[in-house]
């Protein structure tokens, strides 16, 4: 088929949707991403039932976080895409591609392009 | 258990300011349950808290820290070590977890992450309905197992009063009616006769009304 997509996108595999969470959503843009694309199963068929329906939610929760530390929810979004979308799945990427392009880096890119933004520590011990 | 909910994430960001170290403390508790403060919680604020720093182009130093209960003192004891050079602690517990915070960690200030919204249960997840007022006289074997105090707008011990429609409550029509479920709930339990006795006016010196409350048991001291 030899469909083309932007060679900016990374591909993160997961065994279902459902096991998007809201953190690790977050934390690819304190790494640097310019936006997010969360490819699901469609609505319906997922293997384990309700994976892409909570991870609907999940990603709803997030993008509100998102505009709430103004990164901006439009930053991420949710596609439900089949094996067999090919040419579908190189269409949403180029149109995610072309929000974040008008939307310009993130904001947080700005900021180390400036040498200014400090990371701070990654997560301490817990209980 | 104890229902929260988490601020508004624009009164969080504004408190923390003037800090740029900040432990963010969970609790295993109630608010673990009702999603509102437990690890998980701890990790998405920690994780916000940073990107909107880093938005602004400014350093933050997030610690994340999550305690069995936050209301019990033994579970307090290595929060002020684990703390560290943190300027203030953000903690997701209910009010009475970052009170017994604040008076175990005298050295920093313990701010709230959540607000306290009532006792309650889950209905399912994610939607959780207030059940008790902790009025202090439990009334609940008089009427079927639903509380009067908790479940009735008014709180009236011997109702339904004239807003009661159709089996909802005048302020909304979202909002049963709490006599017309004590009502239903005796009648199939076949105990009317309970409804037909009049309850006494609610003794509230056991609620709020005397202050704040105490008890003592000399037996687990």
């Amino acid at each position: 088929m030899r469909l083309e997509y932007p060679h900016g996108v990374r591909i993160v595999r997961l065994p279902c949707t459902g096991k998007t969470d809201v953190r690790t959503l977050l934390e690819t843009f304190l790494a640097g991403a310019d936006g997010v694309m969360v490819i699901g199963c469609l609505e319906g068929e997922c293997h384990y039932i309700r994976g892409n329906i909570k991870a609907r939610a999940r990603v709803a929760r997030t993008r509100k976080i998102l505009d709430e530390t103004r990164i901006g929810g439009e930053r991420l979004r949710m596609y439900n895409l089949s094996a067999s979308q090919a040419q579908r799945f190189a269409e949403a990427v180029n149109e995610m591609t072309d929000t974040v392009r008008a939307m310009g880096p993130s904001p947080l890119a700005r900021h180390r392009a400036l040498g200014a933004a400090t990371p701070s520590a990654p997560p301490g011990d817990e209980g | 258990m104890i229902i929260a909910e988490q601020k508004a994430f624009e009164e969080i960001e504004k408190r923390l300011a003037p800090f740029t170290r900040v432990l963010v403390l969970g609790c295993k508790g109630c608010v673990t349950v009702c999603s509102a403060g437990g690890a998980k919680e701890v990790g998405i604020l920690a994780t916000a808290l940073k990107l909107a720093r880093a938005e602004h182009g400014l350093p933050i130093d997030v610690r994340e820290l999550t305690v069995e209960r936050q209301c019990d003192p033994e579970y307090l004891e290595p929060v002020a070590v684990k703390a560290g050079d943190a300027q203030v602690i953000l903690s997701m517990a209910c009010g009475a977890g970052v009170q017994l915070t604040a008076e175990r960690v005298l050295k920093l200030p313990v701010l709230p992450a959540v607000n306290t919204v009532f006792i309650g249960v889950a209905e399912k997840a994610g939607t959780y309905a207030e059940r008790c007022q902790a009025c202090g006289d439990c009334k609940l074997a008089a009427t079927g197992g639903i509380c009067p105090v908790a479940r009735c707008s008014k709180s009236i011990m011997n109702g339904p009063c004239g807003g009661s429609t159709r089996g909802k409550c005048e302020i909304s029509s979202d909002v049963p009616c709490g006599w017309q479920l004590i009502i239903d709930r005796l009648e199939a339990l076949g105990r009317m006769d309970l409804y037909d006795e009049i309850m006494d006016e609610a003794d509230w010196s056991t609620s709020r009304d005397g202050g704040p409350r105490r008890i003592v048991r000399e037996e687990l001291e």
